[in-house]
């Protein structure tokens, strides 16, 4: 330290500086010539090695893409599988002239423009010599007349390719979904190196919210290529990984009853296995071919779906939102019980109309001259509009909203598919924030008998009923049982089911009076109960579409058809050891009892018959 | 008597030179650099398939960063001695703005969206920190004290860990040896230096451990062994390698790239540029270029030596330091004898925000050197 004391000078300064900056610039020179002497290595001693590394023999890495998953039923039939299909495909550096090339191919096979429009999109992202398709699906014939030409198109090949299938079509549509193009916004936020040699991504359905699991993992080869991008040798390879094959819990026997059982009628039919939560029936009527979009839809087609009346492309099942109508009685009902707001025996003279006190206002009940003396239970059974106005008024907005929830209602139920809708719980909050409106004791009433504000998806009443049948214990629906990986198969994890505290007795009092709806005399469901040796309990239910004015008479044949009220039922059976829940929504069926509830029925006979024969 | 002065050089030179002088610019330094931005837009026209708005892009680049040098050049040495505090503040109170609230860029956090532009403090930290160091130095003995080293050190360390954090290794990097630079030039003892170097190389399996990316260790295994996996992560060097190889002794002329223009080799217009070249120009052309850049870095020492103060020479010095450490660290990537780092070829790679802090430290070079106090002859 103490020679450095006399160093204030800048003579000293100066000389340690400029002794540093030789020193330095001599470091500087010694590794520059360092990187020197490697560059002389690179381009002079290895000039002749790495020369034809470059322009002989081009190594080209291509992707080897992965086979995608197939889906099956629980009986293991198949719902999407990938079938072997002849492409048209080319390779764009190897085509001289592209225009003409294009020009004189749609001359050969009429390939219709919109055909080459995709394709020269899709051009735009690729690598160099990759193979890029032109025409899906080639017949027979389409192939041999392209065989002959095919000299005349250098760089323009047949090549076999897997296509996704979908053997049930529109039966499963929605549920299953599809596999469609990859787009451009797709492309930029995928993982390029799993992608790099598909073509196509689950877009709705299983196929989209399984895609990671169906895809698999892409494998690679690393090829020694000639000048003109032709394969010479394979130099290494690493295999694709296949997609894993997904079993759902659907039964395609049940999924098909239901379907046809709708018959004419738009719609949903949601069935839950209670044992174990998972979707045994997931039909959404209008429904559409899935098979179109896994070549590309034509503008035509799409045109055609996506202007229909009938809303083909529209998952009703977790999209559609409906009122509940009187389907929501017997949860209202359970809740004045369990408020302790309302008990079995009180009864209530229904005159057929109910007024708030001092209004002039007539709520009306669907029966014109009411159902007289009714008890809970009878109200249940009979759907009587006035007692549940009386009992709503007496649990209020905030306790109704309060036990709904617990059911599940306004919220998503968290299936394993994407894009469900949570349907609308209304409550004081919700109209404050929403509509900036205070809460109207009328629209507690009608809130009461599932009219008002109220939406459901048929999902979300499934549900709800199959948490009513299993006292209380909440269900998460799921459809994806188990998955086969290429080694071992895994259960899928499905969440902890949840309990709603409730008392036993309260419950039952309620499953009972829904057997009354169907096993009653006087019920509204009674018509189904023919032919079983168990019960079932149900509710029908019909949603207003329409409004009725003030002592307006509702005469349904004035009605146009699409101003009809929506027929709603639901059930589960059997009563005392709950297998199955179903729902149902036809739309514009009128009436819960006779459009809805023999649908429900059919569904859950098939079913527990072939429950009893196992 | 300043004025005086220079109306008498103006008599004795030539009309141009003397405009030049009043201009305070540097004429070697100015062709060196020319040099190098024309060799720039000579490759980015070559690999970017000559898309015209591809080069008006670079062009306009060119163009603002060369009036901040110029601008930069008229600045008095002093103004940057005064304002090296509160230029190295704003810097560290930018990167830490952008951990905080900055743009996600291919997977690392760099930028700063300013809503006209974005900005990359990390860019400027590279000027400031060998300013706030040199100053601090300055103001004390030379060779520095141990207590002066601490304290230096930690101005350096400060930015450095904070770009680490985003994480951008190579910026680091170069944070790290510009305010390095400066302690070394202020006659660090050699001893001291030593163990430093020592103590680093026994820290880092430690900050392999503890610090280091996947991405980050992934790259220096692939190049410690880029045919380990030449399909994905080693496919990079060895493309590299090939386009070099391919290129020869004479190279295969200009645009005359095959290895780039058949998309076999990634980025070849930002950090992979001087492959592309390697492989136009051949060995004759790396020479020329690695000539160029010398000629540029020892014009750059001569500035340092001939500076006035303590404060100009160390930051001088440091900056054509720093100007070589990003020559060697990037030619030593493409070619495979150092592992990848995002390190661009200054003033040839594609990009704004590298070339604007190059030129900008050289404009306070030629400020260095064209503001003397005293005219010794």
């Amino acid at each position: 330290m103490r020679r450095y004391q006399v160093i204030k000078d800048r003579f000293l300064e100066n000389r340690i500086f400029l002794s540093r900056t030789v020193i330095l610039f001599a470091f500087m020179l010694l590794l520059v010539a360092g990187l020197v002497s490697r560059l002389v290595y690179l381009q002079v001693l290895g000039h002749k090695r790495y020369h034809n590394m470059a322009t002989n023999n081009r190594i080209k890495v291509t992707s080897i893409p992965p086979t995608r998953g197939i889906i099956y039923d629980k009986h293991g039939r198949i719902l999407a599988e990938n079938l072997a299909s002849y492409s048209l495909e080319l390779i764009p550096d190897q085509v001289t002239d592209m225009e003409e090339t294009l020009q004189r191919l749609q001359l050969a096979l009429s390939i219709p423009p919109e055909k080459i429009a995709a394709f020269n999109k899709q051009r735009k992202h690729y690598k160099h010599f990759d193979s890029i398709p032109l025409l899906l699906q080639l017949d027979k014939t389409e192939v041999a007349k392209f065989a002959v030409l095919r000299h005349t198109f250098p760089g323009v090949d047949i090549h076999a390719r897997l296509l996704r299938h979908y053997p049930y079509a529109e039966l499963t549509a929605h549920l299953v979904g599809y596999v469609g193009r990859i787009n451009e916004r797709e492309l930029k936020t995928l993982p390029e190196a799993e992608y790099r040699a598909m073509h196509t991504i689950g877009k709705t359905g299983i196929e989209r919210a399984y895609e990671d699991v169906l895809r698999g993992h892409a494998g690679y080869a690393e090829l020694e290529t000639n000048a003109q991008g032709k394969p010479i040798s394979e130099l290494g390879r690493i295999d694709s990984i296949p997609g894993a094959d997904i079993y759902l819990t659907i039964d395609m026997d049940l999924q098909r009853t239901a379907y046809d059982a709708l018959a004419d009628y738009n719609g949903a039919v949601v069935a839950l296995d209670l044992d174990t939560g998972g979707v045994l029936v997931q039909v959404s009527k209008a429904s559409f071919d899935p098979n179109l979009f896994v070549t590309g839809i034509s503008y035509k087609d799409y045109d055609r779906l996506n202007n229909s009346k009938n809303k083909p492309l529209f998952d009703r099942v977790l999209r559609g939102q409906y009122p509940p109508g009187s389907t929501l009685k017997p949860f209202i009902g359970l809740a004045g019980l369990e408020y302790g707001v309302a008990s079995m025996q009180q009864t209530l003279f229904c005159p057929g109309y109910y007024r708030l006190p001092n209004k002039d206002h007539k709520y009306r009940d669907w029966k014109k001259w009411g159902h007289g003396k009714v008890n809970l239970d009878d109200a249940i059974t009979q759907s009587c509009d006035v007692y549940f106005y009386d009992l709503s008024l007496a649990l209020g907005i905030d306790k109704i909203s309060t036990f709904l929830h617990k059911f599940g209602f306004g919220q998503k139920t968290g299936i394993d598919l994407k894009g469900e809708k949570s349907g609308l719980l209304p409550s004081r909050e919700w109209k404050r924030i929403h509509r900036e409106q205070v809460w109207y004791p009328g629209e507690t009433l009608i809130t009461g008998i599932g009219q008002g504000f109220t939406q459901v998806t048929p999902l979300q009443l499934a549900r709800a009923t199959g948490t009513l049948a299993k006292q209380g214990n909440i269900i998460t629906p799921y459809l994806a049982e188990r998955i086969i990986y290429e080694n071992r198969a895994a259960e899928v994890e499905h969440p902890i089911q949840k309990q709603i505290e409730l008392k036993f007795g309260n419950v039952q009092d309620i499953i009972n009076a829904m057997v009354h709806v169907v096993h009653s005399p006087r019920g509204t469901a009674k018509r189904i109960a023919k032919g079983i040796d168990y019960q079932i309990a149900g509710k029908t239910g019909t949603a207003q579409v329409y409004t009725v004015k003030q002592d307006e008479e509702y005469d349904e044949a004035e009605i146009k058809f699409n101003m009809r009220d929506h027929a709603l039922f639901i059930a589960f059976a059997p009563a005392d050891n709950p297998k199955i829940a179903v729902a149902v929504i036809a739309e514009h069926g009128s009436h819960g009892s006779s459009i809805a509830a023999p649908i429900a029925a059919k569904v859950i006979k098939e079913y527990l018959g072939m429950e009893n024969k196992q | 008597m300043k004025v005086e002065l220079r109306a008498e050089q103006f008599k004795e030179h030539s009309l141009i030179g003397g405009l030049l002088r009043q201009l305070h610019v540097d004429i070697p330094l100015l062709i060196g650099l020319f040099l190098l931005l024309l060799m720039s837009f000579m490759m980015l026209y070559s690999t970017g398939n000559k898309e015209t708005a591809l080069l008006i892009r670079q062009a306009a680049r060119m163009g603002i960063a060369g009036i901040l040098m110029i601008v930069l050049a008229h600045v008095n040495p002093r103004q940057f001695q005064r304002y090296s505090i509160p230029l190295y503040s704003l810097g560290v109170v930018l990167l830490l703005a952008v951990l905080l609230v900055g743009d996600v860029g291919k997977g690392a956090q760099r930028w700063l969206d300013l809503g006209l532009f974005r900005f990359q403090p990390s860019e400027m930290i590279k000027i400031t920190t060998p300013m706030m160091v040199a100053w601090y130095l300055a103001g004390h003995d030379i060779p520095p004290k141990w207590r002066h080293i601490g304290v230096a050190t930690l101005f350096i360390l400060i930015p450095t860990l904070l770009i680490v954090r985003q994480p951008d290794l190579g910026t680091s990097l170069l944070v790290a040896s510009s305010g390095a630079s400066v302690l070394y030039f202020a006659g660090l003892s050699w001893r001291f230096l030593l163990v430093t170097i020592l103590g680093l190389s026994a820290l880092a399996p430690l900050y392999w451990q503890f610090f280091m990316r996947e991405y980050q260790k992934d790259r220096v295994l692939t190049f410690l062994n880029p045919e380990a996996d030449p399909m994905g992560k080693g496919y990079h060097i060895i493309q590299s390698k090939i386009a070099i190889g391919s290129g020869g002794p004479y190279g295969k002329g200009w645009q005359g790239n095959t290895q780039s223009q058949l998309d076999f080799l990634p980025e070849s217009s930002t950090d992979f540029i001087f492959a592309v070249f390697a492989e136009e120009f051949g060995l004759v052309g790396c020479l020329g270029l690695l000539a160029i850049y010398l000629f540029i870095i020892a014009r750059g020492l001569y500035i340092a030596v001939q500076a006035q103060d303590t404060y100009s020479r160390l930051l001088a010095g440091s900056l054509v330091c720093t100007f070589f450490v990003y020559v060697f660290v990037n030619i030593g990537m493409v070619i495979g004898i150092l592992p990848v780092v995002g390190v661009p070829l200054p003033l040839i790679s594609y990009g704004g925000t590298s070339m604007v802090t190059l030129l900008a430290g050289f404009g306070i070079l030629m400020s260095i050197h064209t503001h003397k106090k005293v005219l010794p002859n």
